[in-house]
């Protein structure tokens, strides 16, 4: 049997006394989409960025592909992990194009032209994108930029800590459904961190719900819809419950 | 304005030896500062600690952060040895380098501190390592900043750069210091124009190249620094093209008007027996003797009283002649100093007061004074009152003045005719007693030791037997009257000499 894309186990952050992520054991096969979520400070941004060793463990072991990620050299690991965040960080001082091809050019290899303009197809770009500063771009556009830089590698992995957080609501359903494309044609693993449960429902196959350092739920979103997994994953699930409730009253 | 213009076509070699100064002291401000803004940047400790040290240096005033370097390096040379140089290029440079610290390291800092933490982190997460980080995304989003500060620096280098001309180093300050010496207001000028245009076309050189980092443009900024190194790189044509002359005689002058003009006095006896010199203007009395005794000026002329007091430390007073026989054997045991001989003129410090005054008031000696000292005010140089001649006499007379002020010596005669002072600590060889109608004022208890003029051989210049014949005839050469001539010849307000025309005047005079 091969081994998970990735196990964390008895993983555990502390920050002095106080706890951050508390002896989190679990395994995530291959080709999954997971959502990670909690309300803020219940520790999933933390519990996420241990495995691309952002933030080291005070216990505990983070597997990826069978190896545990404290024995490998921590550039090699990064760049082996796509990673998308909220605050999307694209290098101002680089054009589009360099800011996809800046993985690849840490390895020591350049990206061609038209494997950059193939990743902005992907991201629903036009390709005389490349060529553009990130500061001429709208808050959309530049995470679309951020997938695309986090893809350029080939990663197997892709973890994402609130990509759509600060994006407009019709632009971040956009982007939800491409990435989900996007984790379907490449056959990837995705982690997905959020604290918006209605998103997490409708892009994941498994929904991990957290609180106080502590997974409290594992479910897929058909069983949380359908009332499992406890008190704090059952009041998140009812915040987009109610607000569709209410809006199929107004429609009536 | 065509003096002007004169003056300053006058000042390439200046010119070129400030650039030089100011581009090196920025330079080594630049190597120290952007690698303790690195390592300031992974550590809070060293960044409050660095940026201190770079706030506390610039509290020093400019002018003795200079000064300091002189002792600083000389009890370095116990460390790397007697080559070491202690007055002239090294120590303005460290004085200069010290001061371009703090702009650069602020600015970097600064920049490093307020990178945008979402680029930081999506650097670590796209797997940079450390010196890709450092290359790849601090360096470029802080250049701009970084220039700025750079910028900052290169302006106040190359302003304080002009003070260099202190400690012996060629620099754009000489005309200033030589100019107000002799209240030569047009070189004065010619040096503060010089000195700001420099700073000016630094700033906008500087300026394009920051506006090129922060605007992504290539040309602009590669424009700018092809301009910077042109203009360093002509400077050092400039200084260096020619060849550098191996046995040079450097010889040293005090700053004020009568040792500008002995300096040139020996310079062109010097030049006429074949030897190239060079001036080291300006220099500190304490400075000037010790530059000789560590060899860094050949030749100087200083006085018997100034050595004995000073240098001696004694405080009994001897004969002339016994004084001058002891100062020789003091300086062979201690320093190597060679004393070549007496000029034939004293330059002593006395007290003095207007004719007017005098013949109002009745005041002619130092004890008439004594008694009305608490109503008058006493002007002197920078460095009179701490001199233990004043101290001697003073505690010789019981002088207890109502105000003691320091002047510049040429400010100093003015403040005595516009009535700011009543009684100055003169030199007795000034050309303005005359001028001015003063009076020395009499010495009768005779507190005041003797100021024969002598000159000074290092003891390199010393053992030179060329340059112990081209000085020999010098000795005994030159009488009161003749000085006072040469020094009102440049001191005056109208018709100024310069120092080497009043020099050669002042040869001839003595029939050299």
């Amino acid at each position: 049997m091969s081994s998970p894309a990735l196990a964390f186990q008895q993983l555990t952050k502390s920050y002095g006394a106080t706890g951050a992520v508390r002896g989190v054991s679990l395994e995530i096969p291959a080709g999954q989409f997971v959502a990670l979520v909690g309300a803020s400070g219940s520790g999933k941004s933390t519990l996420l960025k241990m495995v691309n060793r952002l933030v080291e463990p005070t216990e505990g072991r983070v597997m990826f592909e069978g190896e545990d990620v404290a024995d490998l050299p921590l550039a090699a690991l990064r760049r082996r992990i796509g990673y998308v965040f909220q605050s999307i960080g694209l290098f101002p001082h680089m054009t589009v194009g360099e800011n996809i091809a800046i993985g690849p050019r840490l390895a020591g290899e350049k990206l061609g032209e038209g494997r950059i303009a193939e990743l902005l197809d992907l991201v629903e770009l036009d390709r005389s994108m490349a060529g553009r500063m990130p500061d001429a771009l709208s808050g959309g556009q530049r995470q679309r930029v951020g997938v695309a830089r986090a893809l350029a590698a080939e990663p197997h992995l892709l973890l994402m800590d609130e990509p759509f957080g600060a994006l407009d609501p019709v632009t971040r359903d956009a982007l939800g459904e491409r990435v989900r494309g996007l984790h379907e044609e490449f056959g990837l693993t995705t982690v997905m961190v959020t604290h918006d449960m209605a998103e997490a429902l409708l892009l994941a196959d498994r929904v991990l719900v957290m609180d106080a350092g502590c997974i409290v739920a594992d479910e897929k979103p058909e069983a949380l819809v359908a009332g499992a997994g406890g008190e704090v994953a059952q009041a998140l699930v009812a915040v987009p419950r109610h607000q569709a409730e209410r809006l199929k009253e107004l429609g009536q | 304005m065509n003096g002007l213009w004169t003056a300053l076509m006058g000042l390439g070699d200046q010119l070129a030896a400030h650039v030089l100064l100011s581009a090196a002291a920025i330079a080594l401000g630049i190597a120290v500062a952007l690698p303790l803004a690195v390592w300031a940047s992974r550590s809070d400790k060293v960044a409050r600690a660095s940026l201190a040290f770079a706030s506390l240096v610039q509290t020093i005033p400019s002018l003795a952060l200079l000064a300091l370097f002189f002792p600083i390096l000389l009890s370095l040379r116990s460390v790397f040895g007697e080559g070491l140089p202690t007055l002239g290029f090294l120590p303005a440079l460290l004085a200069l380098s010290l001061y371009a610290l703090l702009p650069i390291l602020r600015n970097a800092v600064t920049a490093q501190a307020n990178l945008d933490p979402g680029v930081m982190e999506a650097a670590e997460g796209v797997g940079m390592s450390f010196r890709q980080r450092l290359l790849l995304v601090e360096a470029p989003l802080a250049a701009p900043y970084i220039m700025a500060g750079i910028r900052t620096a290169a302006v106040w280098t190359i302003g304080a750069a002009t003070l260099a001309t202190t400690i012996g180093q060629k620099s754009l300050g000489d005309p200033i210091f030589a100019g107000l010496q002799t209240q030569n207001w047009v070189l004065v000028l010619a040096g503060c124009i010089a000195s700001a245009g420099l700073a000016l076309v630094a700033d906008t050189l500087l300026g394009l190249i920051e506006r090129g980092f922060r605007e992504r443009r290539r040309g602009s900024w590669l424009g700018g620094l092809a301009a910077v190194a042109l203009g360093v790189g002509a400077a050092l044509f400039a200084q260096f093209g020619a060849g550098e002359d191996e046995d040079r005689i450097v010889i040293g002058a005090k700053g004020f008007s009568e040792q500008y003009i002995l300096a040139r006095l020996i310079g062109q006896r010097l030049e006429a027996a074949g030897f190239a010199v060079e001036y080291r203007d300006g220099l500190g009395s304490a400075v000037a003797h010790s530059a000789a005794a560590s060899g860094e000026v050949d030749v100087y002329v200083d006085y018997t009283g100034t050595i004995w007091a000073n240098q001696m430390k004694r405080e009994d007073k001897l004969p002339r002649g016994e004084m001058y026989d002891a100062i020789e054997e003091w300086e062979t045991e201690n320093t190597g100093l060679v004393l070549l001989g007496r000029l034939g003129f004293e330059n002593a410090y006395g007290l003095a007061t207007t004719q007017e005054r005098a013949n109002m008031t009745g005041l002619q000696s130092i004890e008439d004074v004594a008694r009305v000292a608490p109503q008058l005010t006493i002007g002197g140089d920078p460095e009179f009152f701490e001199r233990p001649e004043w101290i001697a006499v003073r505690d010789a007379y019981g002088l207890r003045f109502g105000e003691k002020r320091n002047f510049s010596p040429t400010f100093m005669y003015n403040a005595l005719r516009s009535g700011e002072a009543q009684v100055i600590g003169a030199y007795t060889s000034d050309g303005r007693i005359e001028a001015d109608n003063l009076t020395i004022l009499a010495d009768p208890k005779g507190a005041f030791p003797n100021y024969d003029a002598v000159i000074l051989l290092s003891p390199e210049a010393g053992r030179n037997s060329a340059v112990v014949e081209a000085l020999q005839p010098l000795v005994g050469a030159i009488d009161v009257a003749a000085m006072r001539e040469a020094n009102y010849s440049v001191d005056r307000e109208e018709d100024k000499l310069s120092f080497d025309e009043a020099a050669r005047r002042l040869a001839e005079r003595a029939g050299l």
